[in-house]
């Protein structure tokens, strides 16, 4: 196991959750988010059980696990939408992100994709990228926000990786439900961030469809991290490094798609005994 | 910025042609033709029309955080009612000697209280810019104060709405009580003048007009542009899909926050602005009633289309002038059948009507 400090620098400005120098994330240990001993309660259900998993800057992660596994509720500890009951949860060796909202956390770097496609169905795709573009998000800069030149090229590079080019007046809402897909894949890349969490990119496509999103997410990976958590194991196959199986909350095993397939664990727990 | 701001919104550039013909006309035609003339208004209809134009002003209000935000407001006309108290204690201040006891100090209904001097949240009040400040003030820091608790405890939908409505009911019953020094139940009234001028007199009657006209045409532009930004995105985003937007790192409580203290802005101007026109304010204004029949004129009228909730307003005022005069018991029962038959069979409204009707033209 690789040796970290939990324990924040005698710096104020770490002690609230910010980063060393404003927006640098310390991965000089390697992995880029930390999971410790991450344990979360619904009613007597442990969702999950003193969880741990580290995540390596840069690399692309496949999460896989049946149904129930804590796949969901660890994206959502990691975002800020749930707060374990304990553990420790850092992004770099520096950020605590238990003591950041949801705004905070992804406007540090960590972005999330829903399993839901939720694109904001009144808005153009165009608009639907402007919206989550990084940029200053507070109330009067979004007031009197123009975009430049600059931000306009990008949203239209984005456009481009995710094939909407054409569509970019159309209402979001009238996209099929693959093009909703990408346009979020689109959305989390407007952000820019070191963290993108995936779930479930490929559910409900067409074979082409999810061709085309493989492709998408191998060529993101390098310049950021990348975590999947998909059901489909070809497509998992297909772009993983390495693959981490959940079960009842905790890591049950890790490595590539073929160690991970021939443990003798992972296929009781998939096909039961 | 023309073009952004009306290439979509035909219907909105007749309601605000209409709404500035109003404004000017009235005035004009009045100054031109003698009292005896047809069309001379009578200060009966300048009243009306500029009672009017404040219910539009603050059915925009409304639609602003409902029908963008998707916050419902059921206490709405609590701020309404708030600016219009602050005006209503300027214009007591007003009267000095002229009223029943001829006090020099206090109101009436102090001296009949046996108070022997003025609360201190009275002091101000004699100068109009301190009145006019208070206008905006109160109903801004109110929206403030309630909007930061609950938008930042995340109390949404149904839970949210019902606070509000029981915010209003509690001023009401506040503002009912003589020892508050609101003038409990008979409220603010007998008013004399305004600035100096005599409020009855018909130019200071054609100059509200004129003022609320300009005023509603005013919030509606700036409120276009608003929607039109992308603040305005980011909140129609929210009213869509809250937590995603949160996900993208806008802080969705400050949005919400800033567009509902505008919003009780807007309604606190609409307050001022009516009870010299209608020369009293009472408790009554804070009633629950009142602040659903706001969020009846916006969805009757359409939500999320600005000129929708001019329409509503308008409309459903004029009905109600119309139907009280002939038959006043049955305008509860119109009033319910309406809503009703618009929620049923127009979810849009008659913005939503006619927005269908030109997309068919197209």
């Amino acid at each position: 196991m690789i040796d970290i400090t939990l324990e924040p620098a005698n710096d104020e400005s770490v002690k609230v959750g910010r980063p060393f120098h404003e927006g640098e994330i310390d991965t000089t240990h390697g992995p880029i988010l930390y999971l410790e001993d991450v344990s979360v309660s619904f009613d007597g259900f442990r969702a999950l059980n003193k969880l741990s998993l580290y995540i390596d800057d840069g690399e692309l992660r496949c999460l896989i696990g049946p149904n129930g596994a804590g796949k969901t509720t660890l994206m959502d500890v990691i975002t800020g939408k749930t707060r374990p009951d304990t553990g420790a949860v850092f992004f770099g060796q520096t950020i605590d992100l238990l003591k950041m909202d949801e705004a905070s956390i992804a406007e540090a770097g960590i972005c999330r994709k829903f399993q839901k496609p939720s694109v904001f169905e009144q808005l153009s795709v165009f608009e639907n990228l402007e919206l989550a573009l990084k940029a200053n998000k507070k109330v009067w800069s979004t007031l009197l926000y123009r975009l430049n030149s600059e931000e306009l090229d990008k949203i239209d590079h984005v456009l481009k990786t995710i094939g909407l080019s054409e569509l970019n007046r159309q209402r979001a809402g009238a996209l099929s439900h693959g093009q909703k897909q990408w346009l979020e894949i689109g959305m989390l890349l407007m952000q820019e961030p070191k963290v993108m969490l995936v779930d479930e990119p490929v559910a409900g496509m067409t074979h082409q469809e999810i061709d085309r999103t493989a492709e998408l997410l191998s060529s993101l990976k390098g310049e950021r991290s990348i975590v999947v958590v998909e059901h489909d194991m070809e497509f998992v196959r297909s772009i993983a490094n390495k693959v981490t199986v959940l079960h009842e909350g905790s890591v049950l095993t890790e490595g590539t798609m073929d160690e991970v397939q021939n443990d003798p664990r992972v296929i009781q727990v998939y096909l039961g005994e | 910025m023309k073009s952004l701001l009306f290439s979509h919104d035909k219907t909105g550039v007749v309601v605000l042609a209409l709404i500035a013909g109003v404004t000017l006309i009235v005035p004009l035609f009045n100054l031109i033709f003698p009292v005896d003339s047809p069309l001379h208004f009578s200060a009966y209809t300048v009243s009306l029309l500029g009672k009017y134009l404040t219910f539009a002003l603050v059915g925009l209000s409304l639609d602003l955080v409902w029908g963008y935000c998707g916050i419902l407001v059921l206490g709405q006309g609590a701020f309404f009612a708030l600016g219009g108290y602050a005006m209503g204690m300027y214009l007591m201040r007003q009267i000095g000697t002229r009223g029943v006891y001829a006090d020099p100090l206090l109101p009436d209904f102090m001296v009949f209280l046996n108070w022997k001097e003025l609360p201190w949240y009275w002091f101000g009040f004699d100068h109009f810019w301190f009145a006019m400040l208070m206008v905006m003030l109160v109903p801004g820091l109110l929206a403030f104060v309630f909007g930061w608790l609950a938008f930042r405890s995340r109390v949404t939908g149904v839970y949210l709405s019902i606070i509000t409505q029981a915010l209003t009911y509690a001023l009401m019953l506040a503002f009912f009580r003589n020892e508050m020094g609101f003038g409990g139940n008979n409220g603010l009234t007998d008013f004399k003048d305004i600035l100096g001028f005599n409020i009855q007199s018909e130019a200071v009657r054609l100059t509200l007009l004129f003022l609320s006209g300009s005023i509603l045409i005013a919030a509606f532009l700036f409120s276009r542009w608003l929607v039109n930004t992308k603040l305005g995105r980011v909140v129609t985003a929210i009213r869509d899909q809250e937590s995603r937007v949160r996900f993208l790192g806008y802080r969705v409580e400050m949005f919400k926050l800033w567009l509902f203290v505008f919003s009780a802005m807007l309604a606190g101007i609409a307050g001022a602005l009516y009870v010299p026109q209608v020369g009293i304010i009472n408790p009554s204004e804070f009633s629950p009633l009142n602040s659903l029949e706001i969020v009846v004129w916006v969805a009757m009228g359409g939500r999320g289309s600005l000129y929708g909730a001019i329409i509503g307003a308008v409309l459903v005022n004029f009905s109600k002038t119309v139907l009280t005069g002939l038959m006043p018991e049955i305008w509860l029962f119109s009033l319910g059948a309406a809503f009703i038959l618009v929620t049923v069979l127009l979810p849009d409204g008659i913005a939503g009507l006619l927005r269908k009707r030109r997309e068919a033209e197209a």
